[in-house]
């Protein structure tokens, strides 16, 4: 039957994968929606990209890591780590035109409390999540593939 | 005493802390640590500091993820060394004297509830007008004390590249084309 | 002051776990425990009593919010925590493979 074949692939059980189909777009968008809201509400870059990276090891852990490589492959991951920390130092140095390191120059809109006010913070914000999520998530990965020694070294012991 | 919270979600975590030192088993203890962060995280709560709360939360089931991952199928036989009873005694006693001392340093801060804020006055009075955040956590850590962001990053970006340079597999096709 | 020394004593129980067990994870996770009672009361010092959650809203005065210097600090530093935790962790698996035992008393080579 077709059930019992879903069953035995890869990954854990239909419940688990079905639940996992229904739910890690809304956590991708939560991540998305606390790191653009950092400046206005409690939040902020460090937790936003965390959450990030938890969606895609969500996927991993339900449907097995080939199929979350899909999704965000390596290379991407590590232009996601090299473009945040690029971003957060152009946009510190931005300030030296105006006279000090990390002054706060750009967007002055006098619009407090929305989306889009005042002052260069957001970018900041998006920067450093990039940043996390793609750290997080690198790390994540690297433990997971590269642990297939173990077989053959507890069949040479035994 | 006033913020009696506190104090129960202390107590918590030291059994909780007490359990993950004790127990052999080692997925037991990992899930005691997860619940220590977890009376951690509602501490933050109460404490007033909300942005800590939601990072504590998630960051604690990232620490739980990869704990488990690491050390789902690897068990240590249980066996004890001569001199046991020397080096427990001496532990303890070394800790015994620090919390003796701490006792008396801990007299001269002041009164919990009570903080002194003398540079944080300035930040909150000055923080929405200089940099145009209400929120004022964000507002020290992006722009009055950008640095220590910069430091952070630099940690994070480090501490990727050591995880990628020590698990990688100079010799892994020898292992693969045969045992030599 | 109850409060500052619990959070000392759930710091000595990290520290003795640290200097007496033998297993690596069992020290891994004692070093976490330790990063936990270090960020409590971190931002136990800089409490208010009945204050506010440090953000500014249409209709608030700044009377009485708690301070959030600590709050910074110790937001960045959880962050770092996971970070240094999962090296420690890759560090552990690597030891594993070479010696396969978690045993810190039957790792006596020097040489890789």
């Amino acid at each position: 039957m077709e059930i019992n074949n879903i069953k035995n692939e890869i990954g854990m059980t239909l419940i688990v994968k079905t639940v996992t189909r229904l739910t890690v777009g809304l956590i991708l968008l939560y991540g998305i929606y606390l790191i653009f809201n950092g400046h206005s509400s409690p939040g902020g870059g460090f937790a936003g990209g965390v959450i990030i990276a938890l969606s895609f090891i969500h996927i991993m852990l339900a449907f097995g890591k080939d199929m979350a490589l899909k999704k965000l492959t390596v290379p991407f991951a590590r232009v996601m780590i090299s473009a945040g920390a690029l971003i957060f130092l152009s946009v510190a140095m931005l300030g030296f035109t105006k006279g000090a390191f990390f002054l706060n120059t750009l967007f002055r809109y006098k619009m407090p409390f929305n989306l889009f006010s005042e002052g260069s913070i957001p970018l900041y914000e998006v920067a450093i999540g990039l940043m996390v999520g793609g750290a997080l998530f690198l790390m994540f990965v690297t433990l997971v593939l590269m642990q297939k020694v173990d077989r053959d070294l507890e069949k040479r012991r035994k | 005493m006033d913020m009696i919270e506190i104090h129960l979600l202390l107590v918590f975590m030291i059994i909780a802390a007490v359990v993950a030192v004790r127990v052999k088993d080692l997925l037991s203890s990992v899930v005691a640590v997860g619940a220590a962060g977890l009376g951690l995280s509602m501490a933050f709560l109460v404490l007033k500091a909300p942005d800590l709360a939601i990072t504590q939360l998630v960051v604690e089931i990232l620490c739980l993820i990869i704990l488990i991952r690491a050390t789902i199928k690897k068990d240590l036989p249980f066996s004890t060394s001569g001199r046991w009873v020397f080096n427990t005694m001496a532990t303890l006693s070394f800790l015994a004297i620090f919390l003796g001392f701490a006792y008396f340093s801990l007299k001269n801060l002041p009164r919990f509830g009570d903080a002194i804020m003398r540079v944080s006055g300035t930040y909150l009075e000055q923080g929405y007008s200089k940099t145009g955040a209400p929120n004022i956590v964000s507002a020290i850590i992006l722009d009055f004390r950008g640095y220590d962001t910069l430091g952070e990053v630099t940690v994070l970006f480090t501490a990727a590249i050591g995880v990628l340079a020590v698990m990688r597999r100079i010799g892994r096709r020898k292992a693969q084309g045969g045992d030599k | 002051m109850t409060a500052y020394f619990l959070c000392l004593v759930l710091f000595s129980i990290g520290v003795y776990c640290v200097l007496r067990k033998r297993n690596l994870i069992k020290i891994i996770i004692g070093i976490g425990i330790i990063e936990y009672a270090v960020n409590l009361f971190l931002v136990l010092i800089g409490y208010r009593g009945h204050g506010r959650s440090p953000i500014l809203e249409h209709g608030r005065t700044i009377e009485n919010m708690v301070d959030p210097l600590p709050q910074a600090l110790v937001l960045t530093a959880i962050v770092i925590g996971l970070a240094v935790t999962a090296l420690m962790v890759a560090i552990a698996i690597r030891i594993y493979e070479k010696y396969g035992t978690f045993d810190i008393t039957k790792m006596d080579k020097l040489k890789g």
